[in-house]
């Protein structure tokens, strides 16, 4: 076995030990709640991750993705008549498909014409779903109906928390199985130097591209879920602080790290519900939070603390 | 008629925005021959071969490569076909193990062939082997520019661009980096080789052309390019 197999082993491993502890050690409605939220936002962390850590590009517009999803899931049913489930996957692919379009003539070019362009697609998805009022309900949201598989109608908090855990897992098996394969050696070569990616056969700009849409794929995914799970979409899933949470959740984790962008996703998730108190300053805490990060352990958590033990071990 | 060389170039034109870089260059490499670029810094060199392996876009000019055009090529495909360069500064990924750059570097070949060509850069390079699992960035000097060559080699290249292989060595690293490009000769790799180090670079080759901003100012055998008294003066210190 070599040693990549058997860090993937160990990481799905203490995810899936992970997904059934919890439950016992917080039984509640709510805490269930909180952790399915903490699975769907690391889906979505997971994509950036690949994008930022792997590849070195940069979406400031992520919640844009995150939110084609959710509203597919809404708009489906509404407007259309489909099974919530079948419209989800309809955005999913609808958020991949735009990825492929906005990143290829940019993704040709070098530096970070990326994090410009996705700010502006976020910006324009949140201001369509604002005021396209007839369409999406506008400011006051949208319902989304209850999801129903083969006569048997999905609720509950455990069933939602076991649904989005195993969502979870395949989605790390995924980017884990892609971060180790040909294409994540290509890629984390073109985030070094693009031009010996180059020259070493890589096509940079497919490749940029391939990850971006997996991002994209991710987001798009992880906004359908919580569409399901709340079963209500506002606005407020297209912001740009949205963006801005995702990728703090991935570089708080420690970027190209997969189980650090799931590190990250479960804090930025869960501290907001601890400080409640502190709600009014939460975006004053995130930016602060940052900042100590950079200052202090600029590589993440789970890169610093990983370096910190195998440091500890040598001494 | 004699058989059409490897590589073709005609007229080539390139450079960086406004400024032309190389103004109009003929040349060829034979297959199996060692040809040395010499000049001055600035003459266009590197410029030159980043045109050839296709990382510069042409002005104007052809290339054309075991008989085929390749000037509308991206850097990859023309990897496919054996156009392969060892980047000036080695550009190594750092963060990345010496076996992860040297597999990088058999991207457009096939896993079966990976391990068989592994085997070879690390009976060229012992040192590459022990290290193998370091990052590329904590090699010294000379270990990184056999990790450059290897990672080039592990796309089996028919014509391998050799950029400065010498630079920031030390002298005995210099002669054994040399010693190493006579070698890939003798394994059937034909060479093109930009060389500041002019005097050594025309001794190993079998020709050279000297290149004065951005035109090609003398031609012929090393030999008689070293001999060449107004070589000598101006471009080997002699």
């Amino acid at each position: 076995m070599t040693p990549a197999t058997r860090s993937k082993i160990a990481l799905l491993g203490t995810l899936a030990v992970l997904l059934l502890v919890v439950p016992l050690l917080f039984p509640s409605a709510f805490h269930l709640r909180v952790a399915a939220l903490v699975w769907i936002n690391a889906i979505a962390a997971l994509g950036l991750a690949l994008l930022m850590g792997l590849a070195g590009q940069v979406s400031l517009g992520h919640a844009g993705f995150l939110a084609i999803g959710a509203y597919a899931t809404a708009l489906g049913p509404r407007h259309l008549g489909l099974d919530p489930l079948l419209s989800m996957l309809a955005g999913v692919f609808a958020a991949g498909i735009l990825a492929f379009l906005v990143g290829r003539p940019i993704l040709r070019l070098k530096g970070h014409y990326l994090a410009v362009a996705t700010l502006g697609l976020g910006i324009l998805v949140h201001l369509v779903v604002v005021s396209e009022v007839a369409i999406t309900g506008g400011p006051d949201g949208i319902q989304v109906p209850r999801l129903v598989l083969f006569g048997w109608r999905v609720v509950g908090p455990e069933i939602w928390y076991a649904i989005t855990g195993v969502v979870l897992l395949l989605a790390t098996w995924i980017a884990l199985n892609l971060e180790d394969s040909s294409t994540g050696r290509a890629l984390r070569a073109l985030h070094d130097s693009e031009i010996a990616a180059a020259v070493a056969g890589i096509d940079v700009a497919r490749h940029k591209l391939l990850v971006f849409v997996v991002a994209a794929v991710y987001a798009a995914l992880a906004g359908g879920l919580l569409a399901l799970l709340n079963r209500f979409v506002t606005p407020d899933v297209a912001s740009f602080l949205r963006s801005i949470e995702l990728v703090t959740m991935v570089v708080i984790g420690g970027m190209g790290s997969i189980a650090g962008a799931i590190v990250g996703a479960a804090l930025l998730t869960v501290l907001p519900q601890l400080l409640t108190f502190f709600h009014d300053y939460e975006h004053a805490v995130l930016g602060l939070a940052i900042v100590l990060f950079m200052v202090f352990l600029r590589q993440g958590i789970v890169p610093g603390l990983a370096g910190l033990f195998a440091r500890g071990r040598r001494a | 008629m004699p058989p059409e060389p490897l590589l073709s170039v005609r007229g080539l034109r390139c450079g960086y925005g406004r400024i032309e870089a190389v103004k109009g260059v003929d040349l060829e490499v034979a297959e199996g021959e060692i040809v040395a670029l010499v000049g001055a810094n600035g003459a266009g060199k590197t410029s030159l071969l980043r045109a050839i392996s296709g990382v510069l876009p042409l002005f104007s000019g052809s290339i054309r490569f075991a008989g085929e055009a390749i000037e509308g090529l991206a850097p990859f495909e023309r990897v496919a076909r054996g156009i392969v360069q060892v980047p000036e500064g080695r550009q190594l990924f750092a963060p990345l193990s010496v076996l992860d750059n040297l597999r990088l570097g058999a991207f457009r070949r096939g896993r079966a062939r990976t391990d068989e060509n592994l085997e070879r850069v690390f009976a060229l390079f012992p040192r590459l082997a022990e290290r193998r699992h370091l990052p590329a960035g904590a090699l010294s000097g000379g270990e990184q520019q056999m990790c450059a060559i290897g990672r080039a080699l592990m796309a089996e290249p028919r014509l391998l661009l050799l950029d400065e292989p010498s630079m920031g060595l030390a002298p005995f690293l210099v002669d054994e980096i040399l010693a190493t490009v006579a070698r890939l000769r003798a394994q059937g790799v034909t060479i093109l080789l930009v060389e500041q180090n002019a005097v050594a670079a025309l001794a190993l080759a079998d020709r050279g052309y000297v290149l004065e901003t951005g035109r090609i100012a003398h031609s012929g055998s090393g030999r008689a390019l070293l001999d060449d008294p107004a070589v000598r003066a101006a471009y080997l210190g002699i």
